[in-house]
C-alpha cells in the first residue's frame, strides 16, 4: 500500500514513510551522540580552561 | 468523519507525512559548496600564527562546515519558488517535494544555532560571532534581499563565501589581521567572474525565474566586460600574498601562471557572443581550479608544516 490512510486512529504511515522516518531518527541519534562525544573529549582536552573563552 | 479530516476540510489539506531521507537533508547542506568552504577555512586555520589543539581545530572546521550547510538549507527554503523554475535547481529537495519547506527551515535554523553555540563554547567567541554574521549575511542580506533586487547580487553577496578563511584564522588567533583579509579579498574578487561565467550559460534560466543576474538585466556584452574587469582586479589580488611576504616563490609562480590563464580565458569570454558559451564554461570550470590551486599551494607552503607540528605536539 502506497497511500497513507486516514481513519479514526489518525494518519497511518506507509512502509516508505516509516523507513524514511526511521532513517531520519537514526541520523538524529547519531548526530546527538557525536555531539556528546565531542563535548566530552573537548572537555578532557581543554581541562579547566574549557570555562575560559577568550575573544 | 474523523477530527483530522474535519480539520482538513476547514484549513486545507494536511501535509503528507514526510518521505525525506537522510540523503535529502544532506543535499540541503549543499555539500559541494560546503567542501570549498571547509577547504578555505582549513587554509585560514593552518596559516594562522600560534597554536591550536588538533581537536579544537577539527571542532572549528566542523562548526564552520555545519554553519555553511545551515546557510544552504535556509537558502533552499527561501528560494524554493525560484529554484523550481530553473533547470539547474529544480531537482533540489524542497522544489522537488522531497523535503517540506517547514522542515528545511527548521533544519537550517537548528544547525545555525548549534554551529554558532558550539563554536563559541569550544573554540572562541570571535570566530562564533563571525560565523553567525556569515550565516546572517548569506541568508538575509544575499538570499532574501540582494539576490532578487540587484544585478550586483553576487558581488556583494560574495562576501559570505569569502569569510571562512577569516573564521579559521580567528579560531586560532582570536583576532583578525591583514593576512586573512587578503584571503577574504581573493575569494571576494573571484566570485563575480566565477558566477557571471555560469550566469552567461544559464541566462534563460535566471530570466525565467526573474532573478536580476547581470546577463539578464544588463545584457551579454556588459557581463562579459564586467567579467574581464573583475578578473583584472582578481589576478593582482591573487598574487598579493607573495610580495607581501605571506607566501613563498612557489605560490608566486602558481598565482602568476594561473592568473594569466584566468585573464586569457576572460579575454576569450569577451570575444565570444551569444549563443556561443564555450569560453564561459571553460572560465567557470577553470575558476574553481584557480581558487583551489591558490589555497592548496598556500596550505602546502605555509600551513602544512604548521599542521604537522601541531599534530605531533
Amino acid at each position: 500500500m502506497n497511500e497513507p490512510v486516514n481513519n479514526d486512529h489518525g494518519i497511518v504511515l506507509t512502509e516508505a514513510q516509516k523507513r524514511a522516518r526511521r532513517s531520519r531518527s537514526i541520523a538524529i541519534a547519531v548526530s546527538l551522540a557525536a555531539l556528546i562525544v565531542l563535548f566530552y573529549v573537548m572537555t578532557l582536552v581543554k581541562g579547566p580552561i574549557v570555562l575560559v573563552r577568550p575573544l | 468523519m474523523s477530527l483530522i479530516s474535519e480539520r482538513a476540510d476547514f484549513r486545507g489539506p494536511i501535509a503528507e507525512p514526510s518521505l525525506a531521507t537522510v540523503g535529502d537533508y544532506i543535499a540541503l547542506l549543499k555539500p559541494r559548496v560546503m567542501s570549498l568552504v571547509v577547504f578555505t577555512a582549513l587554509v585560514g586555520l593552518a596559516v594562522a600564527p600560534g597554536s591550536i589543539h588538533p581537536l579544537t581545530g577539527f571542532t572549528a572546521l566542523l562548526c564552520i562546515a555545519v554553519g555553511a550547510g545551515a546557510s544552504g538549507a535556509l537558502n533552499m527554503w527561501y528560494d524554493a519558488d525560484v529554484d523550481a523554475l530553473m533547470a539547474r535547481t529544480a531537482r533540489r529537495p524542497v522544489p522537488s517535494g522531497q523535503v517540506q519547506p517547514g522542515e528545511a527551515l527548521a533544519f537550517g535554523l537548528t544547525l545555525s544555532v548549534f554551529s554558532v553555540v558550539v563554536l563559541g563554547l569550544l573554540v572562541n567567541l570571535l570566530s562564533a560571532a563571525m560565523l553567525a554574521f556569515t550565516i546572517f549575511f548569506y541568508v538575509v542580506v544575499y538570499t532574501m534581499w540582494l539576490k532578487r533586487s540587484t544585478r550586483q547580487n553576487i558581488v556583494i553577496g560574495g562576501a559570505a563565501g569569502a569569510f571562512p578563511p577569516m573564521i579559521g584564522w580567528a579560531a586560532v588567533t582570536g583576532s583578525v589581521s591583514f593576512e586573512p583579509f587578503l584571503l577574504f579579498l581573493i575569494i571576494f574578487m573571484w566570485t563575480p567572474p566565477h558566477f557571471w561565467a555560469l550566469a552567461i550559460c544559464r541566462t534563460e534560466d535566471y530570466a525565467r525565474a526573474g532573478i536580476p543576474m547581470m546577463p539578464v538585466v544588463s545584457g551579454d556584452a556588459v557581463t562579459r566586460r564586467q567579467i574581464l574587469i573583475y578578473t583584472l582586479l582578481l589576478v593582482p589580488v591573487g598574487i598579493a600574498p607573495w610580495p607581501f611576504g605571506y607566501a613563498g616563490p612557489l605560490y608566486g609562480i602558481v598565482a602568476v601562471v594561473t592568473g594569466a590563464i584566468m585573464l586569457w580565458l576572460a579575454v576569450q569570454v569577451l570575444r565570444e557572443r551569444r549563443p556561443v558559451d564555450r569560453a564561459s564554461k571553460q572560465l567557470f570550470a577553470f575558476s574553481i581550479l584557480y581558487l583551489f590551486l591558490l589555497f592548496a599551494v598556500l596550505l602546502v607552503e605555509r600551513g602544512w608544516g604548521g599542521l604537522i607540528a601541531r599534530l605531533a605536539a
